[in-house]
C-alpha cells in the first residue's frame, strides 16, 4: 500500500506527519511512501532527505489521489476532505467530539479514519500516544516561551554585581505537559512548585525536583483518574484550590497552567484579581488556551499584557518546536502502522477486536464508530496491590536492643551450664580441646564478619582448601598395621589433597582477576 | 619432637586466621591466600616428619595424585562453574571425614578405656554422621547446579517426618554402637548409620530449590567445617579443631547473611521449597501490558544516558554474558557514561558469585557495588539494566505485604528513569511470584538470550 504525506495547510502549522528517518522504517514494513513537495520544509526536513530515505516526491493532487493511506497532523480542512476518495484511510488528529460536521463529511466520503487523539490511555498504547508526545513538547516550550518574556534569570546567582534571586515558577496540572514543564524549569534553575488535583502524582512531582503544593482540604472522593485524565472537582475543593492559587500568585513570578478536563472547556483557575496581584513583569503561560484557557484574561492565540503581567495564549506550542514534534509524532504514527501490519507486508488490517485499534478508529469504511465502548483495562495494577502499608514494622529500638540482650544472655547461660555439665564427667584432655574449639569458633565469628561480600566466593574456596587440613588425620593413620585402615586413609589423603591444591589454586586464580581501575 | 609439631600447629592456626582475615579487602586478599598456603604447608610437613607418621610411599603417591588432580581442576574450571566446584570440594571434605572416622574406629593401635572410650566413640559417631551428610548433600547440590538433577525442590509427602525418623534411628543406632562390646558389633551400627546419613544428606538438599543454593552452599561449607572439627576431637588434634571451627563459623555466617538477604528464616530454607504458604493466586491476576524494546533502541538509550546501573543475576551466568557485559561497560565508560554494577547478596548460585564473574570479565571491582551502597542512587540513574535477575528486583517485596517474598530487601531498579530488563521469556523467577516490575511504565523488556541481546546492543553502539 502507498502512504501519502501531504503538506499541512493550516496556517502557521509547521509540523509534518513523517520524517525521513521514519520513511525508512515504513519501507521496512512493506509500504511505499509519497511525500508532497515541501511537506517537511517548515520542520527542517528537505525534500532531498526524503528522497534519500527512499520516498518519492510528488505534487499535491497526486498525494491525495494515489495514496491508500494519508498521514496528517492536523484534522483535514474542508478542501482536503474533498480530495479523499472511497477506500482510503486517513490517520491524523481529528477531535471527533468537537468536530461533528467534519466527522459527517468524512463518513460521507466512505473512508476509514483513525484519530491519534482517540488512542486509549493504556500501557500498551503508550508508544502511540501522540497527545502525550505533544504535551511533553508543549510543556517544555511553555517554559522557553515564559523565559523569553521574563526579564530575569531563572537561576539564582551571586555575582560581583550583586545577588540575583531565583525565579519562582508555579505549575498547575502535573500531567505530561506539567511534568515536562517542571523538568525544563528546574533544569534552568528556577524554584518550582506544582499543583494537581490527583494526590497520587505527588511522588512524580517531587522526583522531578519540584515542591508539591497540597490543599488544606479533604474530599471523600479524592482526585482520581478516569481513563488517565483528571476529572472535575467539587465546589468546596475548588474553593480551597482558589485560595491556594490566590496566595501563590502574590509570591511566584511565572505561572504555567496545564489543566484540562476532557470534552469540557478548560477550568478557570487564575482569575483576574490573581493576575492583578502578581508582580509586574510576571508571566503566565496558558497551555489550555485552545479550550478557552485556565486564566480568565487569556486571549487564545495571542500574547497579551494585562496589569503588567504577560499572558501567553499560544495554541501552537508543539508546532513552534516543529522538528522535535514531527519526529515524535511520526514515530507514534509508525508504531500505529506497525501494529496495523502484523505481517509487515504493507497491507493494513483494521482489527476492530483490538482495544487500541477499536478506540482509535473513529470512522470505519464510512461508518461512524465513535465514541468507542469503554476499556476497562487501566494502567494501574489492582487496588489491593497498591495498599502502601509500611512493610517494615517500626519497632521500638530500645525494646529491640533489650530483647537481643536477653537472647544473648540466655544463650550464654545455657552454654555455660552445658559446659559445666560436660566438665563434670569429661576427662581434662577433652575439656582442653573444647576450650580450643570454642575459642576458634569465636575467632572465626569475629574474623569472617569483616570479609567483604564481593569476596564471598574466594572465601568459600579458601575455606574449602583449609578444611583439607583433615588430611592430617589421614596422614596419622596411613602407617597403620591394618590394611583396611591404610586403604581408607589413603583415599582420604587423596581427596583431601585434591581439596588443598584445588582450593588454594582456584582462589589464587580468582583473586588474580579482581582488579581496580588503575590496574587495567 | 612433639613440641615442634605443636609449635608448627600453632603457627598454622594463626596463618589460617590471618588468611581469612586477609579476605576483608581486595588489596590484602592475595596475601591472605598465601598465608593459607604457607600454613597448610607447615602443618603437613610438620605432621609428615613427626614420629607418628610412617607409610611414606602410599602417602606421597596419594598426595601427588590428589595434588595433580586438584591443580588440573583449578586451572580448567570456568568461573561460571565455581558453585559446582565449591560444592564438589565440600563433598570431598565430608567423604574424607567419613573415611578418617572409620579408619580411626578400626585402628587396632588405639586403646581407650572408660569415659575416654565413650567420648572417643561419640566423636567418631558424630564426625561420621556430619561427614556423611555433607558428602551426599554436596553431591546432590553439585548435581543440581550442574543440571544433572532437576533444580526444582523435591517435595516428598511426609518429608519432615522422614527426616525426623532418620535422625531418631541414628540416635538409637548410636546407643547400640556405644553399647557394643566388640568392634564388629559396633561396626555394623556405624555402617548402617552412615548409609542413613547419606540418605538424609541427599534428601535434605533435594528438597531445596535452585535459587536457595547460596544458602545451601554456605550451609554445606559450614558442615564441612564441623566435620573437620569433629575429626579433630576424635584424633585429639587441636589444629583440626581450630580449622574446622573457623570454616564452620565462616559457613554459618555466610548462611546467615544469605538468609537475611532473602528475609527468610534459615530453618524455612532448609526445610525446603518456598514454603507451603506460597499460594500466589492473588498475584496471578493480569497486571497490564509489558513494553518491549529492541537491542538497537536500547543502544540509543544507553548512548544518551549519563548514569547507568547494571544489575546482574543468575541468568547472566547461565548465558555466559559477563564478557559482552564487560565490553559494554568499557564502551559506555569510554563514552563518558558512569556505569556501575549493583550486586544483590543472593544473586547467582553462591555468595559472591557475580563478583567473581565480573572480575573474570575484567570489570574493575571498584565499580561493582553492594546493594546497600547503591540502592539510594537509582532515582538519579538514567538507565538501569537488569540482566537475568528476577526476584531480587521484584517491587512486590516492598509493596505487597501478602507476597511470598514480602520484606526481602531488593534492588529498587524501578526508581531509575528507564529500566531495561533482559530476559528470555515472561516466566516467573524462582519464587514463582509475578514480578510487577515488568509491567511498570518505565520498564522496557529486552527479550532474548542475555548474551545475544548484549552483543547486539554492543554492535549498535
Amino acid at each position: 500500500m502507498k502512504i501519502g504525506i501531504p503538506k499541512e495547510t493550516y496556517s502557521g502549522e509547521k509540523r509534518v506527519a513523517t520524517t525521513p528517518d521514519v520513511v525508512g522504517q515504513l519501507l521496512q514494513l512493506g509500504f511505499s511512501v509519497a511525500v508532497e513537495s515541501g511537506a517537511g520544509a517548515e520542520a527542517k526536513f528537505a525534500d532531498q532527505a526524503y528522497v534519500d530515505a527512499g520516498a518519492e516526491i510528488v505534487e499535491t493532487s497526486v498525494v491525495w489521489s494515489d495514496s491508500n493511506i494519508i498521514l496528517k497532523v492536523r484534522a483535514p480542512s474542508d478542501a482536503e476532505v474533498e480530495k479523499l476518495h472511497q477506500g482510503q484511510t486517513l490517520i491524523s488528529f481529528i477531535w471527533p467530539a468537537q468536530n461533528d460536521e467534519l466527522m459527517q463529511k468524512l463518513a460521507d466520503k466512505k473512508v476509514t479514519v483513525m484519530a491519534m487523539d482517540a488512542v486509549p490511555r493504556i500501557s500498551r498504547a503508550q508508544k502511540l500516544d501522540a497527545l502525550s508526545s505533544m504535551a511533553n513538547i508543549a510543556g517544555y516550550r511553555a517554559v522557553v516561551e515564559a523565559s523569553n518574556h521574563f526579564g530575569r534569570f531563572f537561576t539564582g546567582q551571586i555575582t560581583a554585581a550583586g545577588k540575583v534571586p531565583p525565579a519562582k515558577v508555579m505549575i498547575i496540572g502535573a500531567g505530561v505537559a506539567g511534568l515536562a514543564a517542571i523538568g525544563a524549569a528546574t533544569s534552568m534553575g528556577a524554584i518550582v512548585r506544582a499543583f494537581d488535583t490527583r494526590p497520587e502524582v505527588k511522588e512524580q512531582v517531587e522526583s522531578m525536583g519540584a515542591e508539591f503544593l497540597e490543599l488544606d482540604y479533604e474530599e471523600e472522593e479524592q482526585g482520581g483518574t478516569q481513563g488517565g485524565y483528571a476529572k472535575q472537582m467539587s465546589q468546596a475543593f475548588i474553593d480551597a484550590e482558589m485560595a491556594l492559587f490566590r496566595e501563590q500568585a502574590k509570591d511566584v513570578d511565572i505561572i504555567i497552567t496545564t489543566a484540562l478536563i476532557p470534552g469540557k472547556p478548560a477550568p478557570k483557575l487564575i482569575l483576574a484579581d490573581m493576575v492583578e496581584s502578581m508582580k509586574d513583569g510576571s508571566v503566565i503561560v496558558d497551555l489550555a488556551a485552545e479550550q478557552g484557557g485556565n486564566c480568565e484574561l487569556t486571549q487564545p492565540g495571542e500574547v497579551a499584557v494585562k496589569h503588567g503581567v504577560t499572558i501567553i495564549g499560544h495554541m501552537d506550542l508543539p508546532s513552534r518546536l516543529s522538528t522535535q514534534s514531527s519526529q515524535l509524532y511520526s514515530t507514534n504514527l509508525r508504531h500505529l502502522l506497525a501494529d496495523l501490519t502484523p505481517e509487515k507486508d504493507g497491507q493494513i488490517v483494521v482489527d476492530m477486536d483490538d482495544d487500541v485499534v477499536r478506540s482509535s478508529t473513529v470512522i470505519h469504511q464510512g461508518e461512524i464508530t465513535w465514541p468507542p465502548p469503554p476499556i476497562s483495562v487501566t494502567a494501574a495494577p489492582p487496588k489491593a496491590a497498591v495498599a502502601p502499608e509500611p512493610v517494615i514494622e517500626t519497632k521500638d529500638p530500645r525494646a529491640e536492643a533489650k530483647r537481643k540482650a536477653v537472647t544473648t544472655m540466655s544463650v550464654l547461660a545455657v552454654t555455660v551450664l552445658a559446659l559445666f555439665a560436660v566438665g563434670r564427667v569429661a576427662p581434662p584432655e577433652f575439656m582442653s580441646h573444647l576450650i580450643v574449639f570454642v575459642l576458634a569458633v569465636f575467632v572465626g565469628w569475629q574474623v569472617i564478619w569483616n570479609v567483604t561480600p564481593a569476596l564471598h566466593t574466594p572465601l568459600m574456596s579458601v575455606t574449602n582448601a583449609i578444611s583439607g587440613i583433615i588430611v592430617i588425620g589421614a596422614l596419622l593413620q596411613v602407617g597403620s598395621s591394618s590394611w583396611l585402615v591404610v586403604f581408607l586413609a589413603a583415599i582420604a589423603v587423596l581427596i583431601a589433597s585434591i581439596n588443598i591444591a584445588g582450593g588454594f589454586l582456584v582462589t589464587q586464580r580468582m583473586l588474580g582477576m579482581f582488579r581496580r581501575e588503575e590496574d587495567n | 619432637m612433639s613440641g615442634i609439631v605443636s609449635a608448627a600447629y600453632i603457627a598454622a592456626s594463626i596463618l589460617f586466621i590471618l588468611s581469612l582475615g586477609g579476605l576483608s579487602h581486595q588489596e590484602t586478599a592475595r596475601r591472605g591466600n598465601l598465608y593459607g598456603i604457607i600454613g597448610m604447608a607447615i602443618a603437613i610437613l610438620a605432621t609428615i616428619f613427626s614420629d607418628k607418621v610412617s607409610g611414606y610411599a602410599v602417602l606421597i603417591i596419594m598426595m601427588l595424585i590428589g595434588g595433580t588432580l586438584g591443580t588440573i581442576v583449578a586451572r580448567r574450571v570456568e568461573m561460571t562453574e565455581m558453585p559446582e566446584l565449591v560444592a564438589i570440594l565440600h563433598s570431598f571434605v565430608g567423604l574424607a571425614a567419613v573415611l578418617v572416622g572409620f579408619a580411626s574406629y578400626l585402628d587396632p593401635n588405639a586403646h581407650y578405656e572408660g569415659v575416654e572410650k565413650t567420648i572417643h566413640e561419640v566423636e567418631i559417631y558424630l564426625g561420621i554422621f556430619i561427614g556423611a551428610v555433607t558428602f551426599t548433600g554436596s553431591v546432590v547440590a553439585f548435581g543440581k547446579l550442574k543440571g544433572l538433577i532437576s533444580s526444582k525442590p523435591l517435595m516428598l509427602p511426609a518429608r519432615h517426618w522422614i527426616n525426623l525418623a532418620i535422625v531418631l534411628v541414628c540416635v538409637w543406632l548410636g546407643k547400640v554402637f556405644l553399647g557394643a562390646d566388640s568392634t564388629a558389633g559396633g561396626f555394623f551400627a556405624l555402617f548402617v548409620m552412615t548409609l542413613l546419613a547419606f540418605v538424609f544428606g541427599a534428601h535434605l538438599v533435594m528438597a531445596i530449590g535452585g535459587a536457595d543454593m547460596p544458602v545451601v552452599i554456605s550451609m554445606l561449607n559450614s558442615y564441612s567445617g564441623w566435620a573437620a572439627a569433629a575429626t579433630g576431637f576424635m584424633l585429639s588434634n587441636d589444629l583440626l579443631i581450630v580449622t574446622g571451627a573457623l570454616v564452620g563459623s565462616s559457613g554459618a555466617i555466610l548462611s546467615y547473611i544469605m538468609c537475611r538477604a532473602m528475609n527468610r528464616k534459615f530453618l524455612s530454607v532448609i526445610s525446603g521449597g518456598f514454603g507451603t504458604t506460597a499460594s500466589s493466586d492473588a498475584e496471578a491476576a493480569e497486571q497490564g501490558e509489558v513494553t518491549q524494546i529492541l537491542a538497537e533502541e536500547t543502544a540509543e538509550l544507553l548512548k544518551d544516558a549519563k548514569e547507568v546501573i547494571i544489575v546482574p543475576g543468575y541468568g547472566m551466568a547461565v548465558a555466559h554474558a559477563q564478557h559482552p557485559v564487560s565490553e559494554l561497560t568499557q564502551k559506555l565508560r569510554a563514552n563518558g557514561t558512569n556505569v556501575r554494577f549493583a550486586i544483590h547478596p543472593v544473586a547467582g548460585r553462591m555468595p559472591g558469585h557475580m563478583n567473581v564473574l565480573l572480575a573474570e570479565a575484567r570489570v574493575p571491582y571498584d565499580i561493582v557495588l553492594e546493594m546497600d551502597e547503591v540502592n539510594d542512587d537509582f532515582p538519579e540513574t538514567d538507565v538501569a539494566i537488569v540482566i537475568g535477575a528476577n526476584d531480587i528486583v521484584n517491587p512486590s517485596a516492598l509493596e505487597n505485604p501478602n507476597s511470598p517474598i514480602a520484606g526481602m530487601p531488593v534492588l529498587e531498579v524501578w526508581k531509575a528513569k528507564i529500566c531495561i530488563v533482559s530476559k528470555r521469556s515472561m516466566a516467573t523467577g524462582y519464587a514463582g511470584v509475578e514480578n510487577p516490575l515488568f509491567f511498570k511504565e518505565n520498564t522496557r523488556m529486552l527479550f532474548g538470550d542475555a548474551k545475544d541481546s548484549v552483543e547486539t546492543v554492543l554492535k549498535s553502539l
